[in-house]
C-alpha cells in the first residue's frame, strides 16, 4: 500500500521576470510515498535542486515560483498546499515536517555558534512547550543517533571534521522527526568510504524513524543502491521515472541509458563505460521539442518538434514507470 | 591567546616605530626652528628644560646618533616630553594629561556609538533590501563626504546662536570649576551635545555602508538558508545567523579605521574650541609649537594603539575560530 | 577622516567573476552604472574647472575691494571676505590645488600600495612578513596627526609638498587590500601553469595578475584621492600649508580666523564645504560604482520588487521565494484526501 506524503503537481520554477527570465524547472509532477527514497538525478543544471529548493520555497532571488502546487499530507490532519501558506504557516511547516540536509556542510553550521545552540534554537522555535533539559536531552539523543557523542554538543563547527558536520547536520535534520527529509548531494563533499558510511546509516535511521527522502544527486550509482524509485531530470523536465531495480536493468530514456553507462557497474557483468556527447543545454537557448534530442543518438524528426509528454511507456504496461520520449514503443499509451 | 600575544607584539612594534619617527622627523628638518624658539625663551628655562628640548629635537650635536636615540628613549620613558611653547613653562605632559580625558570621552564615547549605531542600521538596511532604508544611503554618502569640521560649523551657526541651549564653544561654563559635581557634569554633556552630534551625523554612514555590504554578502551563504530551512523567527536569523557573521568583517574594519576616524574628529574640537587634544593641536600648529605637537602625536598614536588591541579582544570573544584551545 | 568604508569589500575575492567577461563589455558595463556615471561626470566637471578656473574667475581671488562682507549678489555671486575679495573667484581658482594635490597624493600612494602590496602578496615569506608589517604600522599610525607634524616641520609647505607628504604616508590601505587579492590570484590555476610554464615573475606579474587587480586599484586610488583632498583642506584650514596659494581649504581658514560665524556671513565657509561634499560624495559614488561592478549582489534596491505581467508586485527576498499568482488561489488547503481515496 502506497499512500502519498508530498504530491508535486505541474511545478515551475522562473529565475527573473518578464523578459529576463529564464525556467528552470517546468511542468514537473512527482509524488513522494510515506517511507521510501525517491531519488533525483540528473547533470549539473538540469534543475534537480532548483525543484528541491522550490518545493521549501527556499530559492534565493531572483527565482520565483511560477506555476503549480505542493501539497503536503501530514499522517493526520487536513492535506494543505506549501505553496499557499503564509510566512508563519511556511515557517511551522518547515523543518518540523520537511527538512533539508544541504550540499556542503562545511558552510551549512553557523561558524560562530556551538553546535548544541543550532541544535537547540530549532527545537525551541518549533516547540516552544519543551523545558531547557528535555531539548537538550532530545538533541543529545538524536546527535547519538547519528554517531556524534554527547560531549561534541559544544564544539564549534570549525572543530568537528567534514564527515562529523555531516553527521550534526543529518541530526539536526531529523530533531523534530520530520515527515520529509530532503538529501541536496549530502554526501558529495566527502570520500567515498565515509559517504557509504554515512548513507547507511540514514538508511537503518529511515526504518527506525519512518521519514520519506528525496534524495538529489548526480551520482546515479549511489541511487542505484540506496533508493526505492528514481527519478531522471533533464533540462528542467522529469524525463523518466521508475523503480530503482528497473531503471538499472532497463531504462527507457536514451538520457537515462547514457547516465548509466558513465558509472561502472557495481555487480553483475563488465559494461564498456561511455559518457554523454555534448554539454548540457542552456537555460536561455532551450533546444525545440525534446529538450536532449540534440545529444540523443537515437533522435529523429519528431523529437525536435514537439516536447514528449511523460506517461507510462506502450511497451511496458507498468503503471509504476514512465518516460517521456518519442522513440517507438516509449511513447504513453492512448 | 596566541592570537592576542601576536597583537600586542604588533602593537610594540608599532608603537616603536612611531617613537621612532617621532625621533627622526625634527632631525630631518633643514634648518633649524625650534633653537630659535629656545632663544627666544631663553632667560626663563632651567638648564635642564633646554637640555630636555635639547634630546628631543637632537640640538646636541656632539653626542653620535645612536647616543641621542638612547637619551631620547629614557627622557620618554620618564615621560619627559619638553616644554610648552605656547603655554610656557608648562610641561607637554602636564597639558596633554589635562586635555586627554576630554578627547577619549568626547571622541571615544561618539566614535563607538557611531559604530553601533551606524552597524544597526547597517543590518537593516541590508536584511530589507529595497526598504526606505536604501534610500537613505544617498544621504548618508553626502553627509561622509563633508568634513567633520565643517558640519560643525555648520551646526555653530544653525543651532548655537544666542539664546539656545546648545553652547558654541568650550567644555563647560566659563566659571565652573572642574570637579565630580552633578553642576560640572551636566555642563559638559550639554556642551559635547554638538560636537558629538557632528561626529556622529558624519561618521556613522560609513558603518552603515559597509555593514549593509557585509549582510548581503553573508545573506547568501548556506547558514542563512539553512535557517530559513529551520523555520527559525525571522529575527533570530537576522540576528543571530546573519548580522553576527556579518559584524566581523566589520570589528576589523573598525579598529582598521580608527586611525583615519581619530584623525577628522580631532578637528571637530578645532571648530568648537572643545579643550582636548585637538584643540591643543591646533594652537600648537598656530604657535609653531613643536614639542606640543611631537607630544600630540605619540598620545594619539598609542591612544589608536590601546583602542586597535580593544577591538582586538572583542574580535577575539566575537570569533571562536580566532580562539584555539590551550 | 572619512573612513574608506567601500574597500572593507573589496577584499572579498569576487575575481572570477570579473576575469570572465570580456574586457571592453566590462568597461562598458562600469559606465553604464548609473552611480559610477554620476561620479564621473561631476568629477570631469571638477576637472574642467581646475583647468580653465583662473581664466573664467571674474576677479583676482586676493584682489581686495570695498565691498567688504557682502552677502551674495550679482556682483559677487558668493559674496565677499572681510577685504572685499571676491569669493566665488577665489572657490574657482582654488579648485585647481585641490584636484592637483588629491590627484598627485592618489598617484603616489597608489603607485607605492601596488608596488608594496603586490611584491608582498606574490613573494611571499620573509619579503611578505615585512611588507605586511610595514604597511599595518602606517595604516594603525593615525595618518592625519602625522601628516601635520611632518607639513608643519616642513617651511613653506606648498601644494606639491602636501601632496607628495600625503601620497607617502597614506598608502597601507591600499596596499592591505592588494596583497589580500594577490595572495588569492597567485594560488589561481592559471598563475600555478603560467609558472608551470616557466613565465617570468616580471611577466607573470604584468600579465596574469595586474589585470585583475584593475578594480580594486582603481577603488583604492579614488578613495587615496577623498583622503588627499580632506587632508589637504584640513591642513589649510588649521593654517599649515602657505597661506598665499588658494584652496577651499584656505577659504574655510580665513573664514574661521575673521569669524565669519559670528558674523553672520554664512556665504564665506558655505560655498567652499558644499563644493569639497560634492567632490567627495562624486568619488563615494565612483567607488560603490567599481564595488558593485566587482560584486554585482551588491546592487541594491531596484530589483527586489519585480512586476509580472498580470500587473502583480511581486518581492524578492531571501528565504521566502514568492509564489506567483497565489494570489487567485484560495489560501484555504486542499480538499481533505481520504485514506481510501489514497489508496
Amino acid at each position: 500500500m502506497k499512500e502519498p506524503v508530498l504530491e508535486i503537481k505541474d511545478f515551475c520554477v522562473d529565475y527573473g521576470l518578464g523578459d529576463q527570465g529564464v525556467q528552470a524547472v517546468r511542468d514537473v509532477t512527482l509524488t513522494l510515498h510515506r517511507g521510501e527514497v525517491l531519488g533525483l538525478a540528473g547533470e549539473s543544471g538540469s534543475g534537480k535542486s532548483t525543484l528541491a529548493y522550490g518545493v521549501t520555497r527556499l530559492l534565493p532571488p531572483p527565482g520565483v515560483i511560477s506555476g503549480g502546487s505542493v501539497v503536503y499530507h501530514p499522517p493526520n490532519g487536513d492535506s494543505y498546499d506549501v505553496m499557499a501558506l503564509n510566512d508563519a504557516e511556511l515557517r511551522a511547516f518547515r523543518w518540523a515536517e520537511t527538512s533539508i540536509v544541504f550540499q556542503g556542510a562545511m558552510n551549512s553550521l553557523n561558524p560562530v555558534h556551538k553546535v548544541s545552540t543550532q541544535m537547540l534554537d530549532v527545537i525551541r522555535a518549533h516547540e516552544p512547550g519543551l523545558t531547557p533539559q528535555a531539548r537538550t536531552a532530545r538533541a543529545q539523543e538524536m546527535l547519538k543517533l547519528v554517531g556524534i557523542s554527547a560531549d561534541r554538543m559544544d564544539a564549534y563547527p570549525h572543530q568537528l571534521s567534514g564527515g562529523m558536520r555531516q553527521r550534526v547536520m543529518i541530526g539536526m535534520a531529523l530533531v523534530l522527526e520530520p515527515q520529509i527529509v530532503i538529501m541536496d548531494e549530502p554526501t558529495t563533499a566527502l570520500d567515498v568510504v565515509m559517504q557509504r558510511q554515512i548513507l547507511a546509516q540514514l538508511v537503518e535511521l529511515r526504518e527506525r524513524l519512518g521519514f520519506s527522502v528525496l534524495f538529489i544527486t548526480h551520482d546515479l550509482s549511489l541511487l542505484v543502491e540506496f533508493s526505492d524509485r528514481i527519478a531522471i531530470m533533464y533540462g528542467g523536465r522529469i524525463v523518466e521515472e521508475a523503480r530503482s531495480a528497473d531503471l538499472y536493468k532497463d531504462s527507457l530514456h536514451p538520457y537515462s541509458e547514457g547516465l548509466l553507462k558513465s558509472f561502472p557497474a557495481l555487480r553483475g557483468p563488465r559494461r564498456e563505460l561511455a559518457g554523454i556527447p555534448g554539454s548540457p543545454p542552456d537555460l536561455r537557448g532551450m533546444p525545440s521539442g525534446c529538450s536532449f534530442h540534440p545529444r540523443c543518438p537515437h533522435a529523429f524528426d519528431r523529437c525536435s518538434a514537439e516536447i514528449p509528454v511523460l506517461g507510462v511507456p506502450s511497451a511496458r504496461n507498468d503503471p509504476d514507470r514512465s518516460v517521456a520520449c518519442w522513440l517507438p514503443g516509449r511513447v504513453p499509451v492512448g | 591567546m596566541k592570537f592576542l600575544l601576536q597583537r600586542i607584539a604588533f602593537y610594540l612594534f608599532t608603537a616603536w616605530a612611531a617613537l621612532t619617527i617621532n625621533f627622526f622627523i625634527p632631525r630631518m628638518i633643514p634648518g633649524d626652528p625650534v633653537t630659535s624658539l629656545i632663544n627666544k625663551f631663553q632667560g626663563q628655562m632651567s638648564t635642564e628644560a633646554i637640555n630636555s628640548l635639547y634630546v628631543l629635537f637632537g640640538l646636541d650635536k656632539d653626542a653620535s646618533l645612536w647616543g641621542q636615540y638612547v637619551d631620547y628613549w629614557g627622557q620618554v620613558f620618564r615621560g619627559d616630553l619638553g616644554l610648552s611653547f605656547t603655554f610656557f613653562p608648562t610641561p607637554v605632559a602636564d597639558i596633554l594629561g589635562q586635555s586627554l580625558p576630554w578627547t577619549i570621552a568626547l571622541v571615544g564615547i561618539t566614535t563607538f556609538a557611531s559604530f553601533m549605531i551606524g552597524t544597526s542600521l547597517g543590518v537593516l538596511a541590508g536584511w530589507r533590501r529595497g526598504s526606505w532604508l536604501d534610500g537613505l544611503l544617498p544621504v548618508t554618502t553626502f553627509l561622509s563626504s563633508i568634513p567633520y569640521f565643517w558640519l560643525g560649523l555648520l551646526a555653530i551657526t544653525l543651532l548655537a546662536g544666542p539664546g539656545s541651549i546648545f553652547p558654541s564653544s568650550g567644555g563647560y561654563e566659563p566659571g565652573l570649576v572642574p570637579s565630580w559635581n552633578g553642576e560640572f557634569i551636566g555642563s559638559a554633556i550639554q556642551h559635547s551635545l554638538l560636537p558629538a552630534v557632528t561626529i556622529l551625523i558624519s561618521s556613522v554612514s560609513g558603518w552603515i555602508l559597509s555593514m549593509r555590504n557585509m549582510m548581503v554578502t553573508v545573506a547568501s551563504e548556506d547558514y542563512i538558508t539553512v535557517a530559513h530551512a529551520k523555520g527559525l523567527p525571522e529575527r533570530r536569523v537576522m540576528v543571530s545567523y546573519a548580522a553576527r557573521n556579518a559584524l566581523l568583517p566589520n570589528v576589523s574594519g573598525f579598529a582598521l579605521s580608527l586611525g583615519f576616524i581619530v584623525g577628522g574628529t580631532l578637528l571637530v574640537e578645532i571648530v568648537f574650541s572643545y579643550p582636548g587634544i585637538g584643540y591643543n593641536l591646533f594652537q600648537a600648529v598656530g604657535a609653531k609649537d613643536y614639542p606640543l605637537m611631537q607630544g600630540i602625536f605619540l598620545v594619539i598614536t598609542l591612544s589608536v594603539l590601546v583602542a586597535n588591541l580593544m577591538a582586538d579582544i572583542a574580535y577575539l570573544l566575537l570569533d571562536p575560530r580566532t580562539r584555539k584551545e590551550g | 577622516m572619512s573612513a574608506p568604508a567601500s574597500t572593507i569589500t573589496a577584499v572579498t575575492p569576487e575575481g572570477p567573476e570579473v576575469a570572465a567577461a570580456p574586457a571592453k563589455r566590462r568597461r562598458l558595463r562600469f559606465v553604464a552604472n548609473p552611480k559610477a556615471a554620476t561620479g564621473l561626470i561631476v568629477l570631469a566637471f571638477f576637472c574642467v574647472i581646475a583647468v580653465i578656473g583662473p581664466w573664467i574667475a571674474p576677479y583676482d581671488p586676493s584682489a581686495r575691494s570695498s565691498d567688504l562682507i557682502q552677502p551674495p549678489s550679482g556682483k559677487h555671486w558668493f559674496g565677499t571676505t572681510h577685504l572685499g575679495q571676491d569669493i566665488f573667484s577665489q572657490v574657482l581658482v582654488g579648485t585647481r590645488g585641490v584636484m592637483f594635490v588629491g590627484l598627485l597624493a592618489g598617484i603616489v600612494a597608489t603607485a607605492l600600495s601596488v608596488l608594496i602590496g603586490v611584491s608582498a602578496g606574490f613573494l611571499g615569506g620573509a619579503a611578505d612578513e615585512s611588507l605586511s608589517a610595514l604597511s599595518n604600522v602606517f595604516l594603525v599610525i593615525p595618518a592625519l596627526p602625522l601628516i601635520i607634524i611632518v607639513a608643519s616641520t616642513i617651511p613653506s609647505a606648498g601644494d606639491l609638498m602636501v601632496a607628495l607628504v600625503i601620497g607617502l604616508t597614506s598608502w597601507a590601505w591600499g596596499a592591505r587590500v592588494l596583497r589580500a587579492q594577490t595572495l588569492s590570484l597567485r594560488r589561481r590555476d592559471y598563475v600555478e601553469a603560467a609558472r608551470a610554464t616557466g613565465e617570468t615573475t616580471w611577466r607573470i606579474i604584468t600579465a596574469e595578475i595586474m589585470p585583475n587587480l584593475t578594480a580594486i586599484i582603481a577603488s583604492g586610488f579614488v578613495g587615496t584621492v577623498i583622503f588627499a583632498v580632506m587632508s589637504e583642506i584640513t591642513l589649510a584650514f588649521i593654517g599649515i600649508s602657505t597661506i598665499s596659494e588658494w584652496n577651499w581649504g584656505t577659504i574655510l581658514f580665513w573664514a574661521q580666523s575673521q569669524q565669519a560665524l559670528a558674523q553672520g556671513a554664512w556665504w564665506w565657509f558655505v560655498p567652499a564645504g558644499l563644493a569639497i561634499a560634492i567632490l567627495g560624495t562624486a568619488l563615494s559614488l565612483i567607488n560603490f560604482g567599481i564595488d558593485e561592478f566587482v560584486s554585482p549582489r551588491l546592487r541594491s534596491s531596484g530589483h527586489t520588487r519585480m512586476r509580472t505581467k498580470d500587473g502583480h508586485t511581486v518581492r524578492m527576498r531571501v528565504g521566502f521565494t514568492p509564489v506567483l499568482g497565489s494570489k487567485e488561489q484560495p489560501a484555504t488547503p486542499v480538499v481533505r484526501r481520504t485514506k481510501e481515496d489514497a489508496a
